[in-house]
């Protein structure tokens, strides 16, 4: 059987073939799984050809600080931030701005053997020069008897295209095996 | 070879009667993350919906959760317990079916317990938020979609995708 390279149907990927195969609107950027602990993981070089980009991982730290993204290394106190929380009790609604990052967990998880928080981060329209970032999450940590769930939500007020993403653990650092993946989002005819 | 996509539908299941459990099995383990998409609707009143992994109905399970139900915001936690929640229950009409995204992260990996985040709702009934935790190191093979009583009608749809991310 003839073998067929293939490439991507977009301006994006470095492969030439006689046939196109869509991979697909989600594309895996770059992953980064901790093999010791470590402050802030950082995806730099963050290619311009998506529409959005989403980090998915899991998480968990040496002290339970809060967990930021900061966008093109600015670490000025600029970003927006508002949450809606829920402890197991009671259910709250706070503002956190302005911040040297944007929050998507305001209490990171100490680290409790083998358990880590879940989170998923959308950064919409990040390399649109015309407007400021929006990041919202989805994020999350029980431990059989404690923990919380947040909806996040966060301006980087920049109209400049996002080009690197520091995770940040304010204050402490990510435990071994806290894992983070980044993906593009294509558009439409991308 | 041809490029594999990130988000891969693994398996759907749109039931043409009424149900009580639905199950992936055999899950492949070639991805990093599951995504659960369910569109469903129970027949009995004052039930809803559960999720276990691999069978397992020991008491390995606990969630926190975040909801609001139109009137106001809550939050609850439920520890030690022999399932996850899927939804918020019995739905308010039978035309009016709940929508879930769950995911399940890193759920391959024999190092860590398994942490799930979803978000969804009911129109009629509320919208939610919920983490929960399935206190077991292995990789997660099944999942098993079931009910407290009762069953999911027919016209009901789970379908399971695989997130691939780059290595």
């Amino acid at each position: 059987m003839a073998s067929i390279s293939l490439k991507y149907k977009s301006k994006q990927g470095s492969l030439t073939a006689p046939g196109d195969v869509d991979p697909g609107a989600m594309i895996p950027i770059a992953t980064t799984t901790l093999s010791t602990a470590t402050a802030t993981v950082t995806f730099s070089n963050i290619p311009q050809s998506y529409e959005h980009l989403q980090i998915r991982g899991i998480s968990a730290s040496t002290a339970s600080q809060a967990i930021l993204i900061r966008c093109n290394n600015d670490a000025t106190n600029i970003y927006y931030n508002h949450e809606l929380v829920g402890d197991g009790s009671n259910a709250s609604a706070n503002s956190r701005t302005p911040r040297t990052g944007a929050v998507i967990m305001p209490q990171g998880m100490s680290a409790t053997a083998n358990i880590f928080a879940g989170l998923v981060v959308d950064i919409l329209d990040y390399t649109n020069t015309n407007k400021y970032k929006t990041i919202r999450s989805l994020s999350g940590n029980d431990l059989n008897g404690s923990g919380y769930v947040w909806f996040n939500s966060s301006a980087f007020p920049s109209t400049s295209a996002v080009t690197q993403i520091d995770l940040v653990n304010n204050g402490s650092t990510f435990v071994q095996y806290s894992s983070f993946a980044l993906y593009g989002i294509k558009r439409a005819g991308a | 070879m041809p490029l594999p996509s990130t988000m891969t539908p693994i398996a759907t299941n749109t039931l043409t009667s009424a149900t009580a459990t639905v199950t992936f099995s055999n899950i492949p383990q070639n991805y990093t993350d599951l995504v659960l998409v369910t569109n469903t609707y129970l027949s009995t009143s004052s039930q809803s919906g559960n999720i276990t992994y691999n069978g397992d109905t020991g008491t390995n399970y606990s969630v926190t959760f975040l909801g609001g139900n139109g009137s106001s915001a809550s939050s609850s936690r439920s520890s030690t317990r022999a399932n996850l929640p899927l939804d918020l229950g019995y739905g308010y009409s039978s035309s009016n079916f709940g929508v879930y995204n769950v995911h399940i992260q890193n759920y391959a990996n024999t190092t860590t317990y398994k942490t799930m985040i979803s978000r969804g709702g009911e129109a009629g009934i509320g919208t939610n938020a919920t983490v929960g935790l399935w206190r077991s190191t292995s990789a997660i093979t099944s999942i098993t979609c079931g009910t407290s009583g009762g069953n999911y009608v027919a016209g009901s749809t789970f379908t399971l995708y695989g997130i691939k991310a780059a290595s």
